[in-house]
């Protein structure tokens, strides 16, 4: 077995290697001088205190997208569809606060009823999701990817139409709330240590519900042999509902923290790609709670860092992006390349039971 | 089109399923190739058909060897297989099918392929609208679409698995009467089939595998005993009886009736006392997995009555029957039984009823090491299940097991497992046979059944006997029933 992990080890360093080589040829070919260049964007993503705290406000959102994928992924769905769901928790957080801003409830309170209603939001679009998927037979990756086209249709609808801002409505989104209805922040910047505590809160949850919890255990049944878990006894369906609601309730606070923390108002692209980008996260450590805060952690810093490569060479910050998924494919293509040419574990060593009939022979 | 196999072996890891096969079919005949499950009838057919390579051996058509890759391959050189489930589109049109699979240009030949299609079916006299939808086709007509294509593609040699499973009286006799055409014409047809009835009433000659050996040949006339005794060994001895040992009854069907698209299991009634076990016989497909699934309630009834453990559970969900203490253990251990991945301590704390919202892993621990030892598992409570062998699968499964169980169900038990897990299985679950539960066992081994039941029921197209009393029942006897024959002594009655 340890021979095992050194060699999955070795598969890993391998692909990140060729990750590496290939970003560095795609900045030779973008004409940045590459070792330069990374050194920016080290320098870009860790070089001063804004830049580390630019770093802990996007990181925030991304471990709560991350979370939700580890459970959904765990009960073996596809959910595609955070990206959606964080986009209506922030709706229905900039409901709740224009519903209730001008009643004399005091702020506190308003947030919090706020946030509260972004992760019922985001549940109920998940849910939506998750009852296509079990009672419609429609595969949640189609039903998620047409549930995130019809929330960010509704974003702009009313960021638009009945929300729009007095006057000019316009791509920058709802009339900000007022000081009092901001999430408190570190003085001086914009980093919300209440939603970086959450969000680190609800990855430490959701490590747990996973690694040690009878929910977690029959979630993870569900999604590896829904057949054999239901022989089992688990009521697999409801499972699968569950897993959607958990996720869809982590995004949608994404959502409500994006809203109260960040932006303080509603704007088309509220999810700004943390859905999306939480999947490729869950992909990279394979499923594994304990990995993802650092990893999520590294994706921000590039998307941080990578801003230095627009300033310093002109290149697109989207560079960022291209390094992650570069990352996410080649990870997973050395772990196809290990099953393909090292076979698994089972077939290396034959069974004892073999090896006795062998003898018997 | 002379075909001829000539040394054929093939194993499976440690399963021989060919074992030396030669066999020489002359152009215009019908062959019959019998034999039991896994005597290695498949195999065979799908090698001839490019579905498997042969280890060694090789394919003789019209005296020149041939190498047969693929499917493609095997059309090629004239070659088409018929499967027991007919592998065509169901959600595209009839003459969509039948030019599929076809060689041509990007536009294929839409008019002509319906002229050839319409002077096809009227040939052998059957009636398919080129334009509807192959899922509103019943099984029959699909395999009349499957013959036809077969035909259009150029085979001279034809395959047929199980041709008259789930098709019509009707149907079967267009099938023989195509198929008797067909052998006219000078086609070779290959009859693969477990129905004696069939074998004897069409074929020119019959072929009978057993364990991967071919076994005997016969022609016309036939002797059913003959054929059943080729088929299935001589007979062995019969194993010890639990007498049943009275306290009620575990299970009762009263007129229970299921069915699937292909096959109705109609009017069983069952009433299986305390410890008593049931063995059900029977080729695949006969019923007897619809039934075992029904009575587990996986499957929905169509009529009558499930009682078990003193409660009406008709019509109610698997979770339910599971509460009232009835459990069931799939074949297929890795498939639906087991869950790849998760380890034995996992399964262990899955199978219990949880105890709160924490994991007590040292709780799992211990229950998982209890059991290890108790049912001989070779592993540990870190092993994931696919890390195990077939057979202490198999024990992990009966180790997680609820206590108590009034009934407990199991598809092919030993299935794939050696002498040593198989003994040591079936001291297992006689052991819980003592305790009170019951037991309803399908398996393909008649040995098996023989050997370990109280009470057989035999089924045979859906058809079930009434409950046979073991002790009295032999070999042969159970072999015709299972090819079919000797029906006519349960007619009288309502069956089973």
């Amino acid at each position: 077995m340890k021979k095992n992990i050194w060699v999955n080890l070795g598969f890993q360093a391998g692909a990140l290697l060729v990750a590496m080589l290939v970003t560095t040829g795609i900045l030779a070919a973008a004409g940045a001088p590459p070792f330069q260049a990374y050194w920016s964007m080290l320098k870009g993503a860790f070089g001063s205190w804004d830049s580390i705290v630019t770093i802990l406000i996007s990181w925030s959102p991304l471990l709560l997208t991350t979370a939700g994928v580890l459970i959904t992924f765990s009960a073996g769905l596809w959910n595609i569809g955070v990206e959606g769901q964080m986009g209506v928790g922030a709706i229905f957080t900039t409901g709740m606060m224009l519903l209730l801003q001008d009643t004399s409830l005091p702020p506190a309170l308003i947030i919090i009823l706020g946030i509260l209603a972004g992760i019922i939001g985001g549940a109920l679009w998940a849910a939506l999701a998750g009852a296509l998927k079990v009672f419609g037979g429609v595969n949640e990756i189609f039903g998620g990817l047409g549930l995130n086209f019809v929330a960010t249709a509704l974003t702009i609808y009313l960021v638009f139409g009945p929300w729009a801002r007095p006057g000019v409505a316009s791509m920058s989104g709802t009339k900000p709330f007022e000081r009092e209805l901001w999430l408190p922040t570190l003085p001086g910047t914009s980093l919300s240590l209440w939603a970086l505590g959450l969000s680190i809160l609800a990855i430490a949850a959701v490590y747990l519900l996973l690694r040690g919890t009878h929910f977690g255990l029959r979630l993870k049944a569900v999604g590896k042999n829904p057949k054999a878990a239901f022989l089992l006894g688990v009521p697999t369906w409801q499972y699968s509902m569950f897993a959607f609601l958990l996720c869809g309730a982590l995004a949608g606070l994404a959502g409500a923290i994006q809203v109260v923390g960040l932006r303080h108002n509603l704007l088309p692209n509220i999810s700004n790609g943390y859905g999306f980008l939480g999947l490729l996260v869950a992909m990279l450590v394979n499923y594994q709670a304990l990995w993802a805060a650092p990893v999520a952690f590294f994706f921000v810093a590039l998307n941080t860092g990578s801003v230095q490569l627009q300033i310093n060479y002109k290149m697109d910050s989207s560079f960022a992006g291209v390094l992650q998924s570069l990352l996410v494919l080649l990870v997973l293509l050395g772990e196809g390349a290990r099953q393909r040419f090292l076979g698994t574990a089972r077939k290396a060593e034959p069974s004892e039971s073999e090896i006795r009939n062998k003898q018997v022979k | 089109m002379d075909v001829e196999l000539r040394d054929i072996y093939k194993t499976f890891g440690a399963v021989r399923a060919n074992v030396g096969i030669t066999l020489r079919v002359p152009a215009g005949t019908i062959q019959g190739i019998l034999g039991e499950n896994g005597a290695g009838k498949s195999t065979l057919m799908k090698i001839l058909s490019g579905f498997m390579r042969a280890d060694s051996g090789g394919i003789i058509l019209d005296g020149r060897p041939v190498s047969i890759h693929s499917p493609a391959d095997a059309i090629r050189c004239g070659v088409g297989m018929l499967h027991q489930d007919p592998l065509d589109f169901p959600p595209m049109r009839v003459i969509d099918n039948f030019i599929l699979g076809r060689k041509g240009g990007l536009l294929p030949g839409q008019a002509e392929a319906a002229r050839d299609f319409k002077r096809l079916a009227e040939q052998f006299g059957f009636s398919l609208n080129p334009d509807s939808y192959v899922d509103a086709l019943t099984v029959g007509e699909r395999q009349q679409l499957e013959i036809l294509r077969l035909l259009w593609l150029g085979a001279r040699a034809l395959i047929f698995d199980e041709p008259t499973t789930g098709i019509s009286a009707a149907q079967k006799e267009k099938l023989f009467a195509a198929l008797r055409l067909l052998a006219e014409q000078g086609k070779t047809i290959l009859f693969v089939s477990h129905k004696l009835e069939d074998v004897e009433g069409l074929c020119h000659r019959v072929a009978v595998l057993r364990q991967g050996y071919l076994v005997g040949e016969a022609q016309p006339p036939y002797t059913t005993k003959n054929l059943v005794e080729m088929m299935f060994g001589k007979s062995i001895s019969a194993g010890e009886r639990n007498p049943c040992a009275g306290g009620g009854s575990t299970l009762i069907l009263d007129n229970l009736s299921v069915e699937d698209y292909r096959l109705k299991v109609r009017d069983v009634s069952l009433d299986v006392c305390r410890g008593e076990v049931i063995g059900l016989a029977g080729m695949e497909g006969s019923g007897q997995g619809l039934f075992l699934r029904a009575v587990s309630g996986m499957v929905r009834t169509v009529g009558g009555r499930i009682l078990a453990g003193g409660k009406d559970l008709t019509g109610k969900s698997y979770h339910a029957f599971k509460r009232n203490g009835v459990a069931f253990l799939p074949a297929a251990r890795l498939e639906e039984g087991l869950v790849s991945g998760l380890n034995l301590t996992e399964h262990f704390v899955l199978s219990e009823p949880p105890d709160g919202f924490f994991i007590n892993w040292e709780q799992g621990g211990a229950l998982a090491r209890e059991r290890i030892a108790g049912f001989n598992v070779k592993g540990t409570p870190a092993s994931t299940v696919e890390s195990l062998s077939g057979g202490n699968q198999q024990r992990a499964l009966l180790a997680l097991l609820r206590d108590p169980l009034a009934l407990l169900l199991l598809e092919h038990p030993t299935r794939g497992l050696d002498i040593e897990s198989t003994i040591y299985i079936w001291s297992k679950l006689k052991e819980r046979c003592k305790q009170g539960t019951s037991i309803i066992f399908m398996s393909s081994d008649l040995d098996e059944i023989l050997q370990y039941s109280d009470r057989v029921l035999v089924f045979f197209s859906g058809r079930v006997t009434p409950p046979l009393d073991a002790s009295m029942l032999k070999t042969d006897k159970l072999g015709q029933l299972i090819g079919g024959k000797g029906w006519d002594e349960f007619t009288t009655g309502k069956s089973a």
